[in-house]
């Protein structure tokens, strides 16, 4: 348990330390690989990003460690939460860590919250669920979740309903009722994705501040480099259901070592490339039922061989030591030309 | 025909829609709520240029990339094309207009007809233009899809066969098939993966050149639309903000609205990060606009004439106009 040792923070408390977690759907069309085999570490006050694109099972892992994955859907694995495994957990456990230690942010905050509760009501909740307060406390405390993560005019708007909010303070909101009982886990599924622009940077900026003051653990899935770029301090790069490339964020963006990463960095328009071609990864990503022998990634691969179409490569160690790869041409990767 | 004459043009459009009409509004007896989309919005688009229009959403730039192509008349002002008001376009010239001017939509699952095929689809707009003899559309068909770099069995296959990012490129067919002078692409990769994202932008980019098209790209995405315009409008409530060149833009914004929505726009580069908020507050409501500039209440640099007096697009200097009081903001940063 090497792992789990390296994963004690300075205050004693270990992380998450998720281990071979698999999450399979059965469909009608056969046996749906939604997450294979993934390995992931977060350390106390670490902010850790999911990068992928649709499908590739950055929201399955997510919700597989918040166990909300339902029939047909299948969690194996190991996911440790200081010291106890969450999916050997019983349902009465899981709901005492659940919003308390553990909490969840979504994408759409207008299908996440209740349209007919008022928010206070639904901050509320949470407090009665996990807290002894009684009713004056609980409402201090809603308007103080409320300051913190800035909606103006809180007072007032405890009482308002859901759609009263824009989006950027619906997102808010959310953030405050996951808050309310200051969790030490905040794993965030795209919560900026449906945001504009500026409010995107409001939120990504408030989520990084009140990781600092409740020094709070972030999973951050995203399928934007940009947010990882400018929020995560590591990252994990998902493709058809298992990591291909892991390490700190400054590593992978400066030198990528696997070819979707690099393929992925390389899509995304940079400053001073005005009107050139991208360079785009050809095909499409894999039907999950249906994978690619060998490495999955091999038929969209400029840089695959034989090998690779019989077996699949690892998750291996490179030097530096934090980074993981997937991929038996790493080095040709790693030493190929370097995107501008 | 003088080649100097762009070829939109867009003359001081406004266009408002009917908000909300509630039923205290209605036994009070006034009138609905009016949610103004655009605000006496004035551009230029050049022939072979592409022009980007950038701004969040509810900022216009999907009405008025439907002013454009005439989904939606103008309540004010004229959208001119080859300097001919397109609202009075009747007949044959209504029918040319249409073909010359082509849009291709955000929503790739939304904008083509589940029940028909690829060739179908493709046939139907050849057919109704005329653009080619009945025997001669199986060829064009094929022509249209080793353009977009689709395999030729699609011909034959239904769109819930296709990815996303094919589906695009069966509209960008769609939209090509009738040969057309301009495109105006309504958040055409929003919907798309990263890396297939990057396909579509290749595309438009060869078929640009090839083709010598001039392309209208409506966009969130600032990265997106700095790499593909020549030019870019930023708009925001319904009003131009600031229009110039590319480069300009993203050097030196002269509009605060501007700097400020590239410095919330995430650096693709780790070690360039910072904590500073690049703008508070949130869009006003368009159903009730503030007298002066629309961006006043988020601005950092807002005195006492930005509330009651509403600034109109001037000249900056090298192609640069923007709409705002501070006529020197932003200046003096070099290219």
């Amino acid at each position: 348990m090497t792992a789990m040792s390296e994963n004690i923070g300075p205050n004693g408390n270990a992380g998450l330390t998720v281990r071979g977690l698999t999450t399979t759907f059965d469909t009608s069309r056969g046996l749906a690989i939604a997450a294979a085999d993934v390995d992931l570490d977060v350390a106390p006050g670490e902010v850790v990003g999911l990068v992928g694109e649709s499908g590739s099972g950055k929201s399955v892992t997510l919700r597989s460690i918040m166990r909300l994955v339902r029939e047909p859907g299948h969690v194996s694995g190991r996911i440790d939460w200081r010291g106890r495994d969450l999916v050997a957990m019983s349902a009465e456990e899981l709901r005492r860590i659940h919003g308390s230690e553990i909490a969840m942010i979504f994408q759409e905050p207008m299908t996440a919250l209740n349209p007919v509760l008022p928010i206070g009501m639904q901050i509320e909740e949470n407090l009665i669920a996990h807290t002894p307060l009684n009713a004056g406390q609980r409402r201090a405390r809603a308007l103080e979740l409320m300051n913190i993560v800035g909606i103006p005019a809180a007072d007032r708007r405890l009482d308002e309903y859901p759609h009263q909010f824009s989006g950027g303070m619906r997102q808010r909101a959310m953030i405050a009722i996951a808050l309310a009982c200051s969790p030490k886990l905040l794993l965030a599924d795209e919560p900026t994705t449906a945001l504009d622009v500026t409010i995107q940077d409001q939120i990504l900026k408030l989520l990084l501040d009140l990781r600092d003051r409740l020094s709070m653990s972030v999973v951050l899935v995203t399928h934007d480099l940009g947010v990882v770029a400018a929020t995560c301090d590591r990252m994990a790069v998902m493709y058809a259901g298992r990591i291909v490339e892991t390490g700190t964020v400054a590593e992978i963006f400066a030198r990528p070592h696997h070819p979707y990463t690099r393929g992925l960095l390389g899509s995304v328009p940079r400053t001073g490339t005005s009107r050139t071609m991208l360079q785009s990864i050809e095909g499409t990503p894999p039907s999950l039922t249906n994978l690619p022998t060998g490495c999955a990634f091999h038929p969209r691969c400029s840089f695959a061989t034989d090998i690779c179409l019989k077996e699949r490569p690892a998750l291996e160690a490179v030097t530096p030591q934090i980074r993981k790869v997937a991929c038996f041409h790493h080095d040709r990767v790693a030493a190929a030309e370097a995107i501008l | 025909m003088n080649a100097n004459l762009p070829i939109l043009s867009i003359d001081g459009v406004s266009k408002r829609f009917h908000g909300p009409y509630s039923l205290m509004r209605r036994l009070k007896g006034e009138p609905p709520l009016m949610v103004h989309a655009l605000n006496n919005v004035t551009l230029e688009v050049h022939r072979g240029e592409t022009l980007g229009i950038v701004g969040e959403s509810g900022c216009g730039k999907s009405t008025l990339a439907r002013c454009l192509v005439r989904l939606h008349e103008a309540d004010d002002g004229a959208v001119r094309f080859e300097g001919k008001d397109i609202s009075l376009f009747r007949g044959t010239e209504r029918r040319a207009f249409n073909r010359r001017v082509q849009m291709i939509f955000q929503d790739p699952y939304g904008s083509l007809n589940p029940r028909m095929t690829v060739s179908q689809i493709l046939g139907e707009a050849l057919a109704v233009h005329g653009m080619r003899r009945k025997t001669e559309i199986p060829d064009r068909i094929a022509e249209l899809l080793d353009l977009v770099r689709l395999p030729q069995d699609a011909a034959g296959r239904y769109p819930h066969e296709f990815s996303g990012g094919q589906r695009q490129r069966i509209g960008i067919a769609r939209a090509l098939a009738v040969e057309p002078d301009v495109i105006v692409a309504d958040e055409l990769v929003s919907a798309l993966d990263v890396s297939v994202q990057a396909q579509v932008v290749n595309l438009l980019l060869q078929l640009q050149e090839k083709l010598r098209l001039t392309v209208v790209f409506v966009a969130h995405d600032l990265r997106l639309v700095r790499h593909i315009s020549h030019r870019v409008a930023v708009m925001y409530l319904g009003q131009v903000m600031e229009v110039s060149s590319s480069e300009a833009l993203f050097t030196a914004p002269r509009h605060p609205y501007s700097k400020a929505l590239l410095e919330a726009a995430p650096e693709l580069d780790p070690t360039q990060r910072n904590r500073r908020v690049a703008v508070s507050g949130e869009l006003p409501s368009p159903l009730d606009l503030p007298p002066g500039c629309p961006f006043a209440g988020r601005c950092p640099h807002v005195f006492d004439r930005c509330r009651t007096e509403r600034p109109h697009l001037s000249p900056r200097g090298r192609g640069q106009y923007a709409a705002c009081h501070l006529t020197d903001f932003g200046a003096g940063i070099p290219l």
